[in-house]
């Protein structure tokens, strides 16, 4: 169970994450990409699933009982190899239906004060 | 090479996932999940077997709106995971996506996205906006 005072709240990773060209190409080799100079739509859930996946754990929930319900993505600008980014994820909403727990969070990628990428994922702890 | 005009039925893609797909997207990705990729743990915790992470069927839905303008040219994306796509050992399990541009208007069009297994859509309102030119 989410402890309910932190929805609402935001929280930033404290250290930065710098991408790399391997990291865009080893990501890209997977889903059949060869273009490697930006990275696919997608990449951004390797940065910021770890941060939300902590900041969930830390939070009360019981990660080995999660399911993806829904993903989005708001691309500003596509990543490149040599960007550092921030995460500031916030747990946007969470809800109780037929015994699953329902939490949305919103993970966004900042680069010099810009929010490069935002992500907004639905999780369904189920009972 | 498809016409990016409202109405126009883009042509189909056939992805192939298998076991050795999901281990290499766990590790490019960083989510190692063992429902990804240990048939024992799947099956413990009430699965038919492993399944695909819901992440690599929109990676690779984002790769057949890439294929429209290119990888730089998306810049909303969103999907549903309604069904989840399941992979026995030693099977290659065909993914097939379509699309259908629902709207353009000053060079960013809209396209509809469907994601097949089986007869079965996984993806469910999958959505990409994307910058034409």
């Amino acid at each position: 169970m989410l402890n309910p005072d932190l929805v609402g709240r935001t929280f930033t990773s404290a250290d930065s994450v710098t991408v790399t060209k391997e990291a865009i190409q080893k990501f890209a080799e997977v889903i059949g990409e060869t273009n490697f100079d930006v990275a696919p739509p997608t990449f951004a859930i390797s940065l910021t699933l770890e941060k939300s996946q902590s900041l969930l754990q830390e939070s009360g929930l019981d990660w080995t009982r999660v399911v993806h319900g829904d993903q989005r993505f708001e691309i500003k600008r596509p990543i490149i190899a040599g960007d550092i980014f921030q995460c500031s994820s916030t747990i946007e909403s969470a809800r109780n239906m037929a015994g699953n727990e329902i939490v949305s969070v919103r993970s966004d990628l900042i680069s010099a004060s810009e929010v490069v990428v935002s992500t907004w994922s639905t999780l369904v702890v189920r009972a | 090479m498809n016409k990016i005009e409202t109405g126009a039925e883009l042509a189909p893609k056939t992805f192939n996932i298998n076991r050795k797909l999901l281990v290499a997207y766990a590790n490019a990705s960083g989510d190692q999940n063992p429902i990804h990729q240990d048939e024992t743990f799947a099956k413990s915790v009430g699965l038919p077997d492993v399944i695909a992470h819901g992440m690599l069927t929109m990676a690779l839905a984002g790769k057949y709106l890439s294929d429209i303008a290119g990888s730089q040219s998306v810049i909303e994306f969103s999907a549903k995971f309604i069904k989840p796509v399941v992979v026995p050992a030693d099977t290659d399990v065909s993914l097939v996506i379509s699309g259908k541009v629902t709207d353009v208007v000053d060079g960013i069009a809209k396209i509809e996205l469907l994601a097949m297994c089986d007869e079965i859509k996984v993806l469910g309102m999958a959505k990409g906006v994307i910058k034409l030119g």
